[in-house]
């Protein structure tokens, strides 16, 4: 359901700030997103001013070194640091991206960060992705096939036939894209999203699946698809270059190419 | 929020007493890419243009109906709000225009790449711009 506003115990307060250790030379502030479920309050934002002169480059390093030296209850997920877990997806300055890919220099004055976009905050910085992964499932992400396999070896495929899955088997499900798409904002309840949908595709564009027909029934929806209205957010944000939107496309001419 | 998603909104807090989540912020952070404006510019100006089409009706009743009723239309469309109102329903008209062969192209499967999709959302904008005021400068010449 569309919602403008945030409902009003979502709304941001004025947190604190955090100063730079004295003799800092080349400062950075920080504004980030917080709430604690133990405090009983509105989230807030919480200024940290940083020394860049002593801080790796990138957004997440900024994070880590927040956490380890000035405040510890600061609350985000990380694991890999290299862009292929998935885990440090969030809204730095006003587009959603993996914190460990994000260069503070790239960001233009202070770094405003909060979580993934229309989600429910479980603490600070981490949101809840129980309904993206719940979508995830619901359009069953393996291999479907009537046909055993030889009795000699692996399913094969062509390089032409392998080629198809480029640029959808890359996908690390961090959810950036579904976060900033308007679509799933609103609709999110129905509507799959751009992350599932470029996995749904994953699969009907496998040519060792042998599902693809039930896979098209179960997306011939209203909701389920069709929310998608090309607005291209999900290409614009995609942290590892992948296009959910043209994948969305390609199942949408393939639903239309079956009626003829 | 009012949909099934509310059922994740609850949450305990370490003393095991229930609360309400938070929604994380969306529209009041999210930096605005071209294409997002000019996907709710689509849906603006398709409400836009529906209601415009009340104008040209009245105009074309009127023409039917007498002179009299067609110089009362005549004259307001000639006021500055008429001239206002067609200006933005030109607009409007060049812009659902351009921006809807944008979307007819991407049904085509064409135009999803990234240098592609922002190309022509500059496109649409420049078409919006050049066009509109051919229009217009026709539109005063012959006046």
């Amino acid at each position: 359901m569309v919602a403008f506003n945030l409902p009003a115990n979502s709304r941001l307060r004025p947190g604190r700030s955090h100063p730079a250790p004295a003799g800092a030379k080349q400062v950075r502030e920080f504004r980030i997103y917080r709430w604690d479920p133990d405090a009983g309050e509105n989230p807030r934002t919480d200024s940290y001013a940083v020394d860049l002169d002593t801080c790796g480059p990138m957004v997440l390093d900024a994070l880590i070194k927040i956490k380890n030296e000035v405040d510890p209850t600061l609350t985000f997920r990380r694991s890999c640091r290299e862009g292929i877990c998935g885990s440090c997806a969030m809204n730095i300055d006003g587009q959603n991206t993996l914190a460990c890919l994000k260069p503070i220099d790239e960001v233009k004055g202070a770094v405003r960060i909060s979580p993934l976009p229309h989600m429910p905050v479980v603490k600070d910085l981490v949101p809840d992705l129980s309904q993206p992964y719940a979508q995830l499932r619901s359009i069953e992400p393996w291999l479907q096939s009537e046909t055993p396999p030889p009795p000699d070896g692996e399913r094969l495929q062509s390089k032409e036939e392998r080629a198809q899955l480029d640029g959808l088997w890359e996908c690390i499900l961090c959810f950036c894209c579904s976060t900033s798409c308007p679509s799933y904002w609103w609709n999110g309840d129905r509507y799959l999203g751009p992350a599932v949908l470029l996995q749904a595709y994953r699969w009907i564009a496998d040519s060792r699946d042998e599902a693809t027909g039930a896979r098209l029934d179960a997306l011939e929806d209203p909701f389920k698809l069709y929310r998608c209205h090309t607005i291209m957010n999900c290409t614009d944000t995609c942290p590892k270059g992948l296009n959910p939107a043209k994948a969305i496309g390609a199942i949408k001419q393939m639903m239309a190419e079956r009626q003829v | 929020m009012q949909d099934v998603r509310d059922a994740l909104m609850l949450a305990r807090t370490s003393q095991g007493k229930v609360v309400r989540r938070p929604l994380s912020p969306h529209l009041q952070v999210y930096r605005w890419p071209i294409s997002m404006a000019l996907s709710i510019g689509h849906r603006i100006s398709g409400v836009g243009l529906a209601i415009g089409t009340l104008l040209m009706t009245w105009w074309l009743l009127a023409a039917a109906s007498g002179t009299g009723a067609f110089r009362v239309v005549q004259n307001f469309l000639g006021s500055p709000i008429g001239v206002l109102l067609l200006l933005g329903w030109s607009a409007a008209l060049i812009f659902h225009l351009a921006s809807g062969i944008r979307h007819l192209m991407w049904d085509l499967g064409v135009g999803f790449d990234d240098g592609a999709y922002r190309a022509s959302a500059r496109a649409v904008v420049a078409a919006v711009v050049v066009a509109t005021l051919l229009v217009w400068i026709v539109g005063l010449a012959v006046w």
